[in-house]
């Protein structure tokens, strides 16, 4: 119970990414390969913010000069998650844009009956 | 028979990613060069966010990849998506949204800007910044072209003010070559910590990466809208 409560936010973050590997080698619809992509994404973000979390720590902002620099949470992890979350947003758009022009061209999601996508 | 080696793969995966995993404890000490960046950036960069001190100065040139990376993106979606003008299929015909709906959405739409805009233009005071701000206004362009599809989106407006963005981005870090030694250098007034006109070319690059993120997310939402009907 206690290994439980102090790993916590690792255990949900790679229970999402394992999720969502799992969507992506099992499920056959291509709509449900690309939810399952995402969930990594959000898993791994969730990763990288909580390798950088302190306990007891602030945000690090100097929004009020008696703040110690010594109690802030980790900024780097939190500067590449911030790029990777619009970043995951604009490839994802890029992937439904790859299944709409699939869908048009054979007229299902299925990847088995998708010529050269042999799973 | 797919699912069990499924399983068999991720459990092998487990087992071998929770060994260097447990030797990262849990809300312990940050990284040297963390400590670097907030006990020094008050004095290098004058920015009262340190994350956004990360993003735009010490990891600027990273940024100005990520944003590469977006609009690559973007440019993949639209040529992707790209229909020569005989082959667009007849639009179905779209039922009118509601009253309430239009109205609401007209009301929203501007409140949501001003959101926006507000986030980019505050992103070394609070937390926020210009990937945040471009988001909201997309979202803004989402809810317009949702609920009013007689207004359709310019793409050809969203990518001069993408390229001016990016412009501005490039520009401002060619200045601090050009006046200093290395590119984005902080070659404006840092100000007083806590305002509004501080941390030299922090706020500019912001804005110009929140004009950039929201039109270029625009442009993707309008693409898929128009071409995917």
């Amino acid at each position: 119970m206690n290994f439980l409560y102090a790993n916590t936010y690792y255990i949900a973050a790679f229970g999402l990414i394992f999720i969502g590997l799992y969507i992506v080698m099992a499920k056959r619809n291509l709509v449900k390969v690309i939810i399952g992509l995402s969930f990594v994404d959000s898993g791994i973000n969730l990763l990288l913010i909580s390798i950088g979390y302190i306990k007891g720590g602030t945000a690090p902002i100097f929004s009020r000069p008696d703040i110690s620099p010594l109690k802030m949470v980790d900024p780097v992890p939190q500067a590449l998650v911030l790029t990777a979350i619009v970043i995951g947003v604009a490839v994802l758009a890029l992937a439904l844009s790859l299944v709409v022009r699939l869908y048009q061209e054979y007229g299902t999601l299925d990847i088995r009956k998708i010529r050269g996508l042999k799973w | 028979m797919r699912k069990i080696i499924a399983l068999i793969l991720l459990a092998m995966l487990l087992w071998g990613i929770s060994k260097p995993i447990s030797n990262i404890p849990f809300g312990m000490n940050k990284i040297n060069v963390a400590k670097h960046y907030i006990t020094k950036d008050i004095s290098e960069t004058g920015a009262a966010n340190v994350v956004t001190s990360v993003v735009v100065l010490y990891r600027g040139f990273d940024t100005l990849g990520e944003v590469t990376i977006l609009f690559i993106a973007a440019i993949g979606l639209a040529s992707i998506l790209y229909l020569p003008k005989k082959r667009v299929p007849d639009n179905p015909p779209v039922e009118d949204s509601s009253l309430i709906l239009r109205t609401g959405c007209r009301f929203l739409f501007p409140l949501i800007l001003l959101f926006g805009t507000y986030i980019f233009v505050h992103g070394h005071l609070t937390p926020g910044g210009g990937f945040q701000g471009g988001a909201i206004i997309a979202s803004g362009f989402a809810l317009m072209s949702l609920s009013c599809k007689e207004r359709i989106l310019s793409t050809v407006r969203l990518g001069v003010v993408e390229s001016l963005a990016g412009l501005t981005f490039v520009t401002v870090g060619l200045i601090g070559l050009a006046t200093g030694g290395y590119f984005l250098l902080n070659f404006l007034p840092k100000g007083t910590l806590n305002m509004l006109f501080s941390a030299g070319i922090i706020p500019v690059i912001y804005v110009a990466i929140g004009f950039k993120v929201g039109s270029e997310l625009a442009g993707i939402i309008g693409n898929l809208m128009e071409r995917t009907q």
